[in-house]
């Protein structure tokens, strides 16, 4: 299956290096100190935020004199994919992203400035379609911009895969569903522009070297 | 009995009620503020190394002499000392009542730092700490003034006047706590028969006109019920539209919206309408 068409076109008529159309939204929810909701192409994630705050029971181990704790919720609607799915939370997948994007936002917030207090991030992913954890970080992101929580720098992620075509290897930008699951190599990326940091990164599956050299973005 | 359903309002702002100055610079968490060092941070900025001062909000950047601040638009509320604050006790413990004031922290009243109903005086000791539930218990609303802030950011609040104390029937809305204007007063006693408590914290309650002491608890007549719904109403549109919430956008609003019945108040129509009227008014009385 070609990745890349002749042409130099994707499955959903985008170029290699073309994101998917973005539109957002703040302050959805009423009850919560912020929230966004936000769509890049089929991939829609809502993000609330609630804090900083008294910790809750379950969280008072946690409690740290220092700084805030931040927890982050991850979960995916019954309805997000073709498949319909008991079980929207709780899943190893589930707990894994709810993990990494805890990780991330504790080196976004400026967690020292609240002490003994909690943070607690609900991101539900509405309609999936691949970039998963990617749409989840930008929602989230924005619904703490809208909250008024500092942050050091705007934190956005983006997935990216490796398509090869003639012995050379072209980056998939923002990958749909159908080409997350070809099976190429994939790297999320979590970075600060701003400040030039870098958050999070995973890479999956491996790739020659000699295509690093030959790489190519068009 | 008519009934009327309705998509969920579109959330967009009235635009003539609110005008951005054109002197305000707005900025982005991690944009660079300056690089010049002689500013001092402060809330909403970050040293992000030697000579860089960055945002860590959305707003807009105020300066002060030498001290930078970014205010953002909604924001969680911060206690300061006088402020008048409304809260729901959420647990009593032992000399003193936890209570939820929005804050990021729990905000504590203690025992002495209340007036007994009846200005009864208090006998310290165990049998009084027993019977504190009598007072107030979990689930009530108080009235009270921040008396401390606390070194590790909680509040401390005291009811040492007759103003203060535990709040009587009436109606609570919460709203963004930027949205209450700071002024000389808080509690207002509205011409319709109703006190308006604007607290800092964003919460604000309507009751029925309150005497000197707040304990005194009457039956509430229909007329009144009515001016209740009617303000609370109002308010949740300020809200909606981001205007400040302060004594005379109150009555204003209140006497803008005689015109519909309370139901419909709320549609965007109507809004409107009356959101202008009480516009107009306002300036008025600024030019004047």
């Amino acid at each position: 299956m070609e990745l890349l068409s002749d042409e130099g076109f994707r499955f959903d008529g985008r170029r290699a290096a073309e994101f998917r159309k973005i539109q957002g939204r703040l302050g959805v929810f009423d009850h919560a100190d912020g929230s966004a909701i936000l769509q890049q192409g089929n991939t829609k994630v809502l993000a609330a935020v609630f804090g900083p705050r008294e910790p809750m029971a379950s969280q008072r181990g946690a409690v740290s004199q220092e700084r805030c704790i931040v927890d982050v919720e991850y979960s995916r609607a019954a309805f997000a994919s073709a498949e319909r799915k008991r079980r929207a939370r709780g899943d190893k997948k589930a707990q894994e992203i709810s993990l990494s994007l805890k990780k991330t936002f504790e080196a976004t917030i400026l967690t020292t400035l609240y002490p003994r207090s909690a943070i607690s991030i609900f991101v539900e992913v509405l309609q999936a379609d691949g970039g998963d954890y990617a749409v989840c970080v930008n929602a989230a992101t924005l619904a703490l911009i809208d909250a008024g929580i500092p942050i050091r720098d705007v934190c956005c992620a983006v997935s990216c895969g490796v398509a090869i075509k003639d012995n050379v290897a072209y980056s998939l930008l923002d990958l749909a569903y159908s080409e997350e699951t070809a099976r190429i190599p994939t790297i999320v990326a979590t970075g600060m522009p701003k400040t030039g940091e870098m958050v999070f990164f995973e890479v999956e599956s491996r790739l020659h070297m000699d295509y690093f050299r030959a790489h190519q973005c068009i | 009995m008519s009934v009327i359903i309705k998509a969920p309002n579109r959330e967009q702002n009235v635009s003539f009620l609110n005008k951005l100055d054109d002197e305000e610079t707005c900025v982005n968490p991690g944009d660079v503020i300056t690089e010049n060092t002689d500013f001092m941070r402060g809330h909403g900025t970050y040293q992000a190394s030697s000579n860089e001062l960055r945002a860590s909000v959305a707003g807009t950047v105020e300066r002060i002499n030498k001290l930078i601040t970014v205010r953002p638009a909604k924001m969680r509320y911060n206690g300061e000392v006088g402020d008048i604050v409304v809260g729901r006790i959420i647990e009593v413990q032992q000399k003193l009542w936890k209570v939820d004031c929005g804050t990021r922290l729990n905000a504590f009243l203690n025992l002495a730092a209340v007036n007994l109903p009846g200005g009864e005086l208090r006998r310290r000791g165990a049998d009084d700490e027993l019977v504190m539930r009598k007072f107030l218990q979990e689930g009530d609303l108080i009235l009270a003034e921040v008396q401390k802030v606390r070194e590790d950011g909680y509040l401390n609040l005291h009811t040492r006047s007759l103003k203060y104390g535990k709040l009587g029937p009436g109606v609570l809305i919460i709203v963004s706590p930027s949205l209450i204007r700071r002024r000389k007063q808080h509690i207002h006693n509205l011409p319709c028969g109703v006190t308006a408590i604007l607290a800092t914290n964003g919460f604000v309650y309507f009751c029925p006109l309150v005497e000197e002491d707040i304990s005194i608890v009457k039956e509430v007549d229909s007329a009144t019920r009515e001016n209740i719904c009617r303000l609370r109403q109002v308010t949740l549109s300020l809200a909606k539209h981001r205007v400040s919430l302060y004594d005379s956008s109150l009555l204003y609003g209140f006497e803008a919206s005689l015109h519909f019945p309370v139901a419909e108040i709320g549609f965007e129509s109507n809004e409107e309408e009356w959101l202008a009227e009480m516009k107009s008014r306002i300036d008025r009385d600024q030019q004047s």
